[in-house]
C-alpha cells in the first residue's frame, strides 16, 4: 500500500514539473523577460548592519529591506543580514563573507562603513557595492561598482520642525511658557555635517511657525549609546529646553522626554510605542524604494546611479502618523499645507534670508563637497537665494553654525 | 520518632579529594552536551525551529568557509592575546579588568604614530616605533593602578575599571583633533599598515602564538613566575621568603600591559588600520572569563578563546540567519558558560544521597 501511494505521488510530481515547464516554455514570449525572471529569481542581496533591531537607526533599514524583498517577491534566502558589523575590518570580513555567500549587491548602513565597502569593491569587481550616508562615489569616480546614496531627509526635517513650531505655538498660547521661553533641546551624535544639516533643517522648520525659538545643541560622540544620550535630553531639560529632537539611534532621549513628559520629536520611525505621551512625528529615510531600485538594476543588467539622491517625490523623505496625544491641534494639515509648498518649490528649507550666521546674511559658501580628506570646501553652493543643499552629492554637506543655536560642546572653548 | 533526633536530609555535599582525569573531563563534555541541548530548547521555544537548524547555523557560522575559519581563528588570537595579558595579574590575585582600556590605549599610541608619521618614516622604522608606542602606553597606562595598590594600597579593580573609561574618552577626544568634519571617523591608513606574512591573519596568529609559548614557560619555569605564583598565595609568605612584594607587583602589572599594548597594535597597526572608541570591542572583558576558565594556564587558554570566539561567531550567524535581535548570542553563550563554569562544583564536591534504611521505609 505504501509502495503505491509514493509511487502515486512520484508520478504526480514529475507530472506537475513537466506541466509547470511547459507553461512556462509556451507564456514566455521575450527572451530577455526570460532571463531577467532567471537573474531574479537567483539574485542575492547583503545588507550589513551597524546594529541590530534595537537601533532605530538600522531598523530603519530593516524594514526598508524587507519591504523591497515584499514588493519584489523575493524569497528568504535571497536576503542576507549581517549585523552588528562594527566601523573596522570586520565591515571588510562582513561584505567578503556576503560575496562568498554568492550575493551580486551588498549594501552598508553606516558611516564608517565606508572604506571598508570600498576595499570590498576593489576586490570584487563583479558585485556592486552601495553605501548609505557616504561621500566617496563623488570622488572615486572610476570605481563602478561602488555607489552613494542618500536622501534630502533637511526637507523632512524642516516638517518634522513644522510640527515642533505647532507644539511651541500651542504652549505659548495656553500660557506655558512665553514666547522667549520656547527653546528646543537636540540630542546629536557627531558633530558633522549629517547632523549639522538636520538640526538646522528641524531649527528652520520651527522657526518658520515660530519665530521666537531658540535651540540648544549637545553631541554624545556615539551612534548608540542610551545611558549617555538619555543623560543630555534630561540635562538639556534642565536647562529649560520644553521639546526635545534627537539624531542618535537608541530610545535614550524620546523615553527620557517620556519619563518626565516633554513633547519629542523623533527620527528614524515612531516611537510611540515606547512614548505614547509625548512622541509628536518623526521624519524617516524609507529605504524602501532605493532598494527597489538597486534589485531592479541587478536584475536588469543596468548600471546603479553613482550617487543618488532620495527626495519627496521618490517616497524617500516620509513622516509617520502625526501622534494625535501630544501634538498641537491642527499639526497634520499645516504639515501637508508646508508639504505642498516644498514640493512645489515655492519655499526653500536653507532659504539665506531665513538665518543669519555670525549675524550676516550669506551670499557665498564653499562646502566640502568632493571629500578628499582635506577639510577644505572647494563648491559653492549658495545661488538663486538659498543653499543648494543634497543637490551636488548624497551625503550632506551643510555644516554652517547659525544664530539661534548653542552649540553647547563648544562653549566650554 | 525519637530516633531521628537528627533526620539526614536527601543528600548532602562532600568535598573530593582527587578525581580521575577522565572523570573530569567526562563530566566537562556532559556538561556542555547539556548547555547544548538546553540552547536549542531555548531556540526552539523562540523560534518554533528545529534544532538542527540551530546547531548547522552555528557550525556554518563559525566554520562555513575557509574565509569564516580564518576570521574565527584571527578572533581567537585576539582574544586569547588579551586573556595572556591579564593572566600574570590575575595569578597574583591583582584583579586587573582594565585589559580593555590599556588595549585602546596600545592602539591608539599606535594610531598616533601612523597619523603624524607615515608620510615622512620610512616603513621600516614606522613598524618599530608603532610597536614601542603601543607597549610603552599600555604600559604607563596599567602601571597607575599598580603605583597605587604597591604604595597605598587603593582597590585595583576600581581603578583600572576607572581607566577604561578614561581610555575610550581619549580616544574620542584624539579622533575629533584628527577628524576635522567631526564625523569621528578616522579614515584607515592601509598604507602604514604592518607588514602582510602570507595572508591577511597569519601575522596576528603567528604574534600571539609566540606569546602564547614564552608566557607559559614565563610562569612556569622562571623566577618570576613562582615569584607571581607565591605573591598570589599569600603576601605575607612572599614578604617572610624575601621576596619584594612592591617590586612584583610593578613588574608584572608591566608585563600586562606589554601584551596589552601587543593586542592594540595588531588590532590597529595589523588590521583595521583606523581607531574608535569600540576598537577593543568588549574583548578586554572577555579575556578575563577565558583566562578564568583555563585555571591561568597559557595553554589551556588556547581551548578557551577557541570555545569563547566559536561561541561569538556561531551564536552571531544564529542571530543573522534567523533574523532575531543579537541578545540571542549574548543568550546562548550566557548558559553555556553558565554549564561549564557549573560543572566546576562537580568536580570538586559530589553529592553523597541518603542511604534508605529501614525506619525510613516505615
Amino acid at each position: 500500500m505504501k509502495k503505491v501511494l509514493v509511487l502515486l505521488i512520484s508520478v504526480c510530481l514529475v507530472f506537475t514539473a513537466f506541466v509547470a515547464c511547459a507553461a512556462n516554455g509556451g507564456q514566455t514570449a521575450n527572451p530577455t523577460d526570460d532571463a531577467n525572471a532567471g537573474k531574479k529569481d537567483s539574485i542575492k542581496v547583503g545588507f550589513i548592519f551597524l546594529h541590530d533591531e534595537n537601533s532605530t537607526y538600522d531598523l530603519n533599514f530593516m524594514n526598508g529591506a524587507k519591504a523591497a524583498q515584499q514588493k519584489l517577491g523575493l524569497r528568504d534566502d535571497q536576503i542576507i543580514f549581517k549585523y552588528p558589523i562594527e566601523e573596522g575590518n570586520e565591515c571588510y570580513e562582513a561584505a567578503a563573507d556576503l560575496v562568498d555567500q554568492g550575493c551580486d549587491l551588498v549594501f552598508a548602513d553606516s558611516f564608517g562603513h565606508e572604506q571598508y565597502i570600498i576595499k570590498a569593491a576593489e576586490e570584487f569587481q563583479n558585485v556592486q557595492f552601495c553605501h548609505a550616508t557616504g561621500t566617496q562615489s563623488t570622488v572615486k569616480t572610476d570605481l563602478k561598482n561602488f555607489h552613494n546614496a542618500f536622501a534630502s531627509i533637511y526637507e523632512g526635517r524642516f516638517l518634522a520642525g513644522v510640527a515642533a513650531g505647532m507644539k511651541l505655538n500651542e504652549m505659548i498660547e495656553a500660557g506655558k511658557i512665553t514666547a522667549e521661553e520656547a527653546v528646543m533641546g537636540y540630542v546629536g551624535a557627531f558633530p558633522y555635517a549629517e547632523v549639522v544639516s538636520g538640526y538646522t533643517s528641524f531649527y528652520l522648520g520651527a522657526k518658520y511657525i515660530c519665530p521666537s525659538v531658540t535651540m540648544k545643541v549637545n553631541f554624545t560622540n556615539s551612534w548608540y549609546e542610551p545611558t549617555s544620550e538619555s543623560e543630555i535630553a534630561n540635562a538639556l531639560m534642565d536647562q529649560g529646553c520644553v521639546l526635545i529632537s534627537q539624531h542618535a539611534d537608541s530610545l535614550g532621549a524620546p523615553s527620557a522626554c517620556e519619563a518626565r513628559n516633554v513633547p519629542n520629536v523623533s527620527y528614524n520611525g515612531s516611537t510611540a510605542a515606547t512614548c505614547p505621551n509625548t512622541f509628536i512625528v518623526s521624519s524617516r529615510i524609507d529605504w524602501e524604494p532605493y532598494f527597489e531600485y538597486i534589485i531592479n538594476c541587478v536584475i536588469e543588467g543596468k548600471e546603479i546611479d553613482n550617487d543618488w539622491t532620495g527626495t519627496l517625490a521618490t517616497g524617500s523623505v516620509v513622516l509617520t502618523e502625526v501622534n494625535e496625544q501630544a501634538a498641537a491641534a491642527g499639526t497634520q494639515a499645516k504639515i501637508d499645507e508646508v508639504k505642498a509648498k516644498l514640493e512645489d518649490g515655492s519655499l526653500k528649507v536653507f532659504d539665506t534670508s531665513t538665518f543669519t550666521v555670525g549675524g550676516e546674511t550669506l551670499t557665498s559658501y564653499l562646502a566640502d563637497v568632493i571629500d578628499v580628506g582635506d577639510f577644505q570646501g572647494e563648491t559653492e553652493v549658495i545661488k538663486d537665494g538659498y543653499f543648494h543643499e543634497s543637490e551636488f552629492r548624497s551625503a550632506p554637506y551643510f555644516d554652517l553654525r547659525i544664530d539661534g543655536i548653542t552649540d553647547l560642546s563648544q562653549k566650554a572653548e | 520518632m525519637k530516633k531521628h533526633e537528627a533526620r539526614e536530609p536527601l543528600f548532602h555535599i562532600v568535598k573530593r579529594a582527587q578525581i580521575p582525569l577522565y572523570q573530569g573531563i567526562l563530566i566537562r563534555v556532559a556538561a556542555i552536551v547539556l548547555a547544548l541541548l538546553t540552547c536549542a530548547a531555548v531556540f526552539f521555544f523562540l523560534t518554533q525551529k528545529s534544532p538542527v537548524d540551530f546547531y548547522r547555523s552555528m557550525f556554518n557560522g563559525a566554520f562555513g568557509t575557509e574565509r569564516r575559519i580564518w576570521n574565527m581563528a584571527h578572533q581567537m588570537a585576539i582574544l586569547l592575546c588579551i586573556s595572556l595579558a591579564v593572566t600574570p595579574a590575575f595569578k597574583m590575585r591583582f584583579w586587573n579588568i582594565g585589559a580593555e582600556g590599556q588595549v585602546l590605549v596600545g592602539g591608539l599610541a599606535c594610531a598616533a604614530i601612523m597619523f603624524y608619521f607615515r608620510q615622512s618614516v620610512p616603513l621600516p622604522l614606522l613598524w618599530v616605533m608603532m610597536t614601542l608606542a603601543s607597549i610603552l602606553a599600555s604600559m604607563v597606562w596599567a602601571i597607575i593602578p599598580a603605583i597605587f595598590k604597591a604604595n597605598w594600597n587603593t582597590n585595583e579593580t576600581l581603578f583600572t575599571l576607572m581607566m577604561n573609561y578614561i581610555a575610550t574618552q581619549l580616544v574620542a577626544y584624539f579622533i575629533n583633533v584628527w577628524v576635522k568634519s567631526g564625523s569621528g571617523v578616522l579614515n584607515p591608513m592601509p598604507d602604514a599598515g604592518l607588514p602582510k606574512l602570507g595572508n591577511a591573519w597569519t601575522l596576528n596568529i603567528s604574534v600571539v602564538a609566540v606569546l602564547t609559548v614564552i608566557l607559559y614557560i614565563y610562569l612556569r619555569f622562571s623566577k618570576h613566575g613562582y615569584e607571581i605564583a607565591v605573591v598570589g598565595e599569600s603576601e605575607n609568605t612572599a614578604r617572610y621568603i624575601g621576596v619584594n612584594v612592591k617590586k612584583v607587583i610593578l613588574r608584572t602589572m608591566m608585563l600586562s600591559g606589554a601584551i596589552c599594548g601587543v593586542a592594540g597594535l595588531l588590532i590597529v597597526g595589523g588590521t583595521s588600520y583606523t581607531i574608535n572608541a569600540n576598537s577593543a570591542g568588549g574583548q578586554g572583558f572577555t579575556a578575563i572569563m577565558v583566562s578564568w576558565l583555563a585555571k591561568f594556564n597559557p595553554l589551556l587558554m588556547i581551548l578557551t578563546s577557541f570555545l569563547i570566539a566559536f561561541l561569538q561567531r556561531g551564536t552571531n550567524q544564529v542571530s543573522n540567519d534567523f533574523k532575531m535581535d543579537n541578545s540571542i548570542s549574548n543568550i546562548v553563550t550566557a548558559i553555556i558558560l553558565f554549564f561549564i563554569i557549573g560543572c566546576e562544583f562537580f568536580i570538586n564536591y559530589k553529592l553523597v544521597f541518603r542511604k534508605p534504611s529501614k525506619e525510613d521505609a516505615t
